[in-house]
């Protein structure tokens, strides 16, 4: 087949919503934008184990330590599966711990803000996780086969994780004042950073039109926001806590709740690096590599030997 | 001492170190060094808490039949005698996290800090083979809760032990560094190994009554699986032979207070709340 001819198929299949393929043909941006997502969606989910991991031994009781472990055990598995799903595109894993450990791969801003109290565990599960849901359920229909399968099992257990956040916030709200305080403090501080993680503004996100083209991404980020804004404002009445937005207002031309204007120097600064914690949580993924590589120097060392002991070349 | 404090003090030892284990493997999480890794030991970990929930049910069970003067005999806890006088019973979640150091039963081993992979793997691979035949003679345990986690855990520690145990191989004999690291740990752990055979008074009550294990049968399967393992990893077994002890009595390294201040830390600060 000619390029032209190439093009036009995979077009087609784009049209027809069929899924693309590891081995079919696919033009090179596609791979790339495909490929940063991916990765910087593998490494959210891996540096997304800090913030939360630090709470493991301190959580208030055997139950909530066991839920919370294996919130982050979850996390870490969605890491391989996207990490999977990106190497099937021509890039290896090591190479993509390489661009996060460099600073040249991204990942999702939110996780540059401390976890400071319980109710972070809370507000983490109920508006990371919930964010992190609106963002990813339409992607199990994305246009490239093994993304789409990686997103069905990675949302399957984030609405889980929505769940048991929202589950920590309600005992917190039917608990003491002291309890209730705390959940309010978390929701005031995570609230904002969670609407900046549906990404700039529509008009200020020049390939949102390609990539809606290609089906990796099947709503706008303000679509997302929107939706975002309207359930949790529901959610925040059932719990009793204050939305802290003044702006906040039922708008009932338009069906929709509108809300207050997005502090975007303050998302531009996290992102260049400059959030509460970018060093800390970059500097521990980077010591957790650089610690391991001994490790993983023996296991390779030690297949090795197996292997040439086997008579199978290594 | 009678029988009932007996019998608590062995629930306690077993509850301790699954609690006090999976408390230092929980501060890999996130940490570890490679993702496949990070979560075989998470899962080893949750498997360590559920079985320690099942014996803390069991232990505040049996601390709400204790008279006030067995309770301040086993305890001196001014937090759980709050408990009490609030006229509640004790629960899972008042005894790992209202008791002080002084009141814990595990041994030095697990609250040993995790220094790197290999000292981890040593810790976890030790207390694995004594879990395994712990577990297997408490199976026929004539008590029903103890055989019940017996039961449940055994499936679970079989596949503990198949982990450390390969990862002591694969380190031991991988690379120079890696034997050389593994060969340390081992060297540096293994003082506290003595403790898990040396019977406390809890121990001599337990086996006596038959709800509890016979510790020298167990170093001996314990001393062939650990051998066993070292042949294959080209590790050998230190020539020191001096070990320490006092953790089921109470008495533990440094370790355990640090541990405690951090694990129970919003229990203390807001205290008699639900989380
Ligand atoms: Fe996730
Ligand atoms: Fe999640």
């Amino acid at each position: 087949m000619t390029a032209i001819n190439h093009q036009e198929h995979f077009d087609h299949k784009i049209d027809n919503d069929i899924t693309i393929e590891p081995r079919d043909w696919m033009p090179d941006d596609y791979r790339k934008t495909l490929i940063r997502q991916i990765s910087q969606h593998a490494h959210s989910e891996v540096v997304g184990m800090l913030p939360e991991g630090n709470w493991i031994t301190r959580a208030p009781s055997l139950r909530r330590k066991a839920v919370l472990l294996a919130k982050v055990q979850d996390e870490a598995g969605h890491g391989l599966y996207l990490y999977s799903a990106a190497e099937t595109l021509g890039i290896t894993r090591d190479q993509m711990y390489e661009q996060l450990h460099s600073g040249k791969a991204k990942y999702s801003s939110i996780f540059n803000y401390p976890t400071i109290t319980w109710a972070d565990m809370g507000a983490i599960g109920w508006l990371v996780d919930g964010a992190a849901i609106m963002n990813q359920v339409p992607l199990c229909r994305t246009s490239y086969g093994p993304y789409a399968r990686a997103m069905v099992r990675v949302c399957k257990e984030e609405s889980f994780h929505q769940r048991q956040g929202f589950e920590i916030m309600m005992q917190l709200c039917k608990g003491t004042a002291a309890q209730k305080k705390m959940a309010q403090d978390a929701l005031n501080r995570w609230w904002w950073p969670a609407l900046m993680m549906f990404g700039p503004t529509d008009d200020a996100s020049p390939h949102t039109a390609r990539s809606m083209r290609w089906r990796i991404k099947r709503f706008t980020n303000d679509e997302l926001r929107q939706k975002m804004v309207d359930v949790t404002v529901e959610q925040a009445k059932v719990l009793g806590l204050t939305m802290p937005d003044p702006d906040l207002k039922w708008n009932e031309a338009r069906g929709h709740y509108d809300f207050g204007a997005i502090n975007w120097e303050e998302f531009n600064n996290v992102i260049k690096g400059n959030g509460p914690c970018n060093k800390e949580r970059l500097n521990t993924r980077r010591k957790a590599w650089q610690e391991g590589q001994w490790v993983r120097d023996a296991a390779l060392a030690y297949a090795r030997k197996q292997a040439s002991a086997d008579g199978t070349p290594a | 001492m009678n029988q009932n404090l007996h019998q608590l003090n062995y629930i306690l030892q077993l509850a301790d170190n699954l609690l006090i284990h999976a408390q230092r493997l929980g501060e890999w999480c996130g940490h570890g060094p490679i993702l496949e890794q990070d979560i075989a030991l998470t899962n080893t970990c949750l498997d360590h808490i559920g079985a320690t929930r099942s014996l803390y049910q069991y232990a505040a069970e049996l601390v709400n039949q204790l008279t006030p003067l067995e309770r301040q005999t086993m305890f001196t806890s001014p937090a759980l005698e709050q408990v009490f006088t609030k006229g509640l019973p004790a629960k899972e979640d008042d005894i790992a996290y209202l008791r002080d150091a002084w009141d814990f039963k595990n041994v030095l081993l697990v609250e040993q800090p995790n220094e790197d992979w290999a000292y981890t793997i040593a810790k976890c691979f030790f207390m694995d083979a004594y879990h395994l035949a712990l577990y297997s003679a408490l199976k026929s345990s004539n008590n029903s809760v103890l055989a019940g986690v017996a039961d449940k855990s055994l499936k679970e520690v079989k596949y503990h032990l198949k982990w450390s145990s390969e990862w002591v191989i694969r380190l031991g004999d991988g690379t120079e560094e890696s034997h050389e690291r593994m060969q340390t740990a081992i060297n540096e752990r293994w003082a506290y190994t003595g403790e898990l055979f040396q019977a406390s008074a809890a121990d001599v009550a337990a086996m006596e009554a038959g709800y509890g294990a016979d510790l020298c049968a167990l170093q001996t399967t314990w001393n062939a699986q650990v051998q066993s393992v070292f042949t294959l990893a080209k590790l050998s077994i230190p020539d020191n032979s001096w070990m320490q002890q006092g953790g089921k009595e109470g008495r533990h390294t440094e370790h355990l207070g640090y541990i405690l201040a951090e694990m129970q830390y919003l229990q203390r600060a807001y205290p008699g709340m639900e989380w």
